[in-house]
């Protein structure tokens, strides 16, 4: 996944490569929320920093005129429960007078293999949506990465869009600024939604979305000190992370543990194909040893809504015997199994594995598709008890 | 026949020193692939899985004739070492590494439309001919050498489907991993056409998975222009808009782009069958065959 900034860090990195930001402080207790929006001067925004999108419907962004709202705002946006996260930091910012609000952003356009900038007069809202209604609402312009955006491609883009004559030169000025940013920083979505355009003719941008390629954070390390801050989520996933797992919390009962993600991924497919409701992904990777096994079996049997598990392991470069006693080792020290473990090894060494596996600990299968029924079955007879 | 490698393909490893390129370029020549050299920038000269070692790729092309190149190389040089390859006058480059960052790979994917070098990868197993060469980390065993040309974005899935054709008696022309990652060199339709005009290969399969439009697109070119019989499998049905599933590329936008069901939806208007299990994909290919 992508590394997402919150607002707070990607305006930062914004505004100190000259984008016009709105004056902002962040607050963690309604006392510095008061404290920041005097020294801001009201009105100002009260802003929820949590990574979900839609936060002003869902009550995470409040505008205040005096001290009393801001109090309210403070009291009722921190801890609250916000789509599933919870909020424990607003962003106090300065409200900006606006006559109009813009698009403008930067993405990787994965079916070219390119960057594209897109300008649109329709900010503030969805552009997922607007893109849907109306393409021709957003202009679009195609970078080659290895030269950067020409001048002339931020201008052109701004002029297909439809922006003001007015502002058109101080858009493509954050537009080049944005891409810059963009392919500095490694992102995979620079984004501006929306940037406003005061009675002044001023450009300012009112939110700011930052993400970044997680698998060149190597080479961006400021960055990657920020991961901490925004890492948020559900608490298995967090330790998914520890143990670096591809691990993806669903809703169902099934436990799913495999190598590789396509094969991972038909596990999961199956279990709902058979009936049963797959519990989550997780793709221990190529050459996982016993270790890793263990680890993979204590992440799901902490889910407490798996009542089954699945194990399914076609071996390239990951050998059956270190599966057999990876699954043994996490076994073992169980007096009673708290899950039934259904196990199916093929490829690589999987001769090998059958002769080491306890066949006490687990139900053995031999393919695929009678290895997910059985789970399946054990998933159902838990659920009936 | 077979498509893109066989017998007579002189391998140069990139990587050839680290632990898994040594570990696979060993495996590749066991399975019997003609591997030339390996080059690692500094260990020129040194001897490496009984193959010289060369500085750059291109002395291993002046002085082994080598005419593909297999890529070991971390992620954080990788790229520089897919432009090497491009750069070095190979028919084929194959890159086995993962995580390689996707602007790294879209600067990469530009020379390519500037070069006659053919890129599979990144982040791919690699590909076989069963009985000639395998360039990658493929485990040779399963494959078996027969009609059925495979095409996957998936390593372990591939090996499911070969194992479930394999256990029929049904071999492989070629098996093609062409990778995980948003940004591919090969992709479903080039890998398509290969076979197509492939005469030993009489039906294919074509394993997809969420994320991204290559399946539609293969969809309508094979509607357009492949007569050999496909049957697809498309992985990722019970997938949660907006997670990655592993793979780099395998996701389903938040707004609804890339979903198992418009990739299935697009193969079945253009006539090709997608199985619900890996075993309903061999049932077609069977019934192709028959």
């Amino acid at each position: 996944m992508p590394m997402k900034l919150h607002e707070y860090q990607a305006k930062q990195v914004f505004a100190d490569a000259g984008i016009p930001t709105p004056a902002s402080q962040l607050a963690s207790d309604a006392d510095g929320v008061l404290a920041a929006a005097e020294e801001i001067g009201y009105p100002v925004a009260v802003k929820a920093q949590v990574q979900v999108g839609g936060r002003g419907k869902a009550g995470g962004i409040k505008l205040v005129e005096n001290e009393d709202e801001a109090r309210e705002a403070a009291d009722s946006i921190l801890g609250m429960d916000l789509k599933g996260y919870h909020v424990d930091r607003v962003l106090v910012e300065e409200a900006v007078d606006f006559t109009n609000e813009l698009y403008v952003g930067i993405t990787m356009d994965r079916g070219e293999g390119k960057p594209v900038a897109m300008v649109s007069t329709r900010g503030g809202v969805n552009i997922e949506e607007v893109a849907e209604e109306d393409p021709d609402a957003i202009a679009r312009e195609h970078v080659d990465p290895s030269f950067g955006m020409h001048p002339y491609q931020a201008r052109k883009a701004v002029y297909d869009a439809g922006v003001d004559r007015a502002v058109a030169r101080d858009v493509s000025t954050v537009l080049m600024t944005l891409y810059d940013l963009w392919e500095s920083r490694d992102g995979s979505d620079a984004e501006i939604n929306p940037l406003m355009v005061t009675a002044d003719d001023d450009v300012i941008a009112a939110d700011a979305v930052m993400n970044i390629d997680e698998d060149a954070l190597f080479r961006q390390p400021e960055l990657a000190e920020m991961e901490d801050e925004a890492a948020a989520g559900d608490e298995l996933e967090q330790k998914a992370d520890e143990y670096n797992f591809d691990y993806v919390r669903l809703e169902g009962n099934t436990g799913i543990i495999g190598n590789g993600a396509g094969l991972v991924m038909t596990t999961l497919d199956l279990v709902d194909h058979y009936g049963g409701r797959p519990a989550n992904f997780l793709d221990v990777g190529g050459g996982a040893k016993a270790d890793r096994i263990a680890n993979a079996l204590d992440m799901v049997f902490s889910d407490d809504n798996v009542d089954s598990v699945v194990f399914n392991i076609f071996g390239g470069i990951t050998r059956g015997d270190e599966v057999a006693k990876g699954i043994n080792e996490a076994l073992e020290q169980f007096d009673e199994i708290p899950k039934p473990v259904v196990v199916r090894l093929a490829g690589t060494n999987w001769e090998e594995g059958m002769e080491i596996l306890n066949e006490d600990l687990v139900t053995v299968e031999q393919t695929l598709e009678d290895a997910v029924q059985r789970a399946v079955a054990y998933a159902e007879e838990v659920n009936e008890q | 026949m077979s498509v893109l490698v066989d017998d007579d393909t002189r391998v140069v490893v990139q990587g050839i020193t680290g632990g898994e390129g040594n570990f696979h370029a060993e495996q590749m020549i066991e399975y019997g692939t003609n591997v030339v050299a390996g080059a690692v920038p500094g260990k020129g000269g040194q001897e490496s899985a009984g193959v010289p070692v060369y500085d750059t790729v291109h002395e291993a092309v002046e002085e082994e004739d080598a005419d593909t190149s297999v890529i070991f190389v971390p992620p954080a040089f990788a790229g520089d070492a897919i432009f090497e390859a491009l750069d070095s006058d190979l028919e084929l480059a194959v890159a086995i590494t993962e995580g390689i960052p996707t602007q790294d790979m879209a600067r990469v994917n530009k020379r390519l439309s500037e070069t006659d070098t053919r890129l599979i990868g990144p982040n791919c197993p690699g590909l076989i001919t069963p009985g000639e060469a395998k360039l990658g980390i493929l485990p040779g065993n399963i494959f078996s050498d027969g009609n059925v040309g495979l095409v996957s974005r998936s390593g372990t899935l591939t090996y499911q489907v070969v194992d479930n054709l394999t256990n029929r008696g049904i071999g492989q022309t070629t098996a093609i991993g062409i990778g995980g990652d948003p940004i591919i060199g090969t992709d479903f339709v080039d890998a398509l056409e290969l076979f197509e005009n492939d005469d030993e290969t009489e039906a294919i399969v074509m394993c997809g998975e969420i994320g991204g439009e290559d399946e539609e697109e293969a969809a309508a070119f094979i509607d357009d222009h492949v007569d050999t019989p496909v049957a697809g499998f498309i992985a990722g049905r019970t997938a949660p808009p907006g997670k990655r599933m592993g793979h780099a590329g395998a996701i389903v936008s938040g707004s609804g782009t890339g979903t198992a069901e418009s990739k299935i939806n697009a193969l079945n208007d253009a006539g090709v069958p997608v199985g619900d299990t890996p075993e309903e994909v061999a049932d077609h290919i069977e019934e192709f065959l028959a």
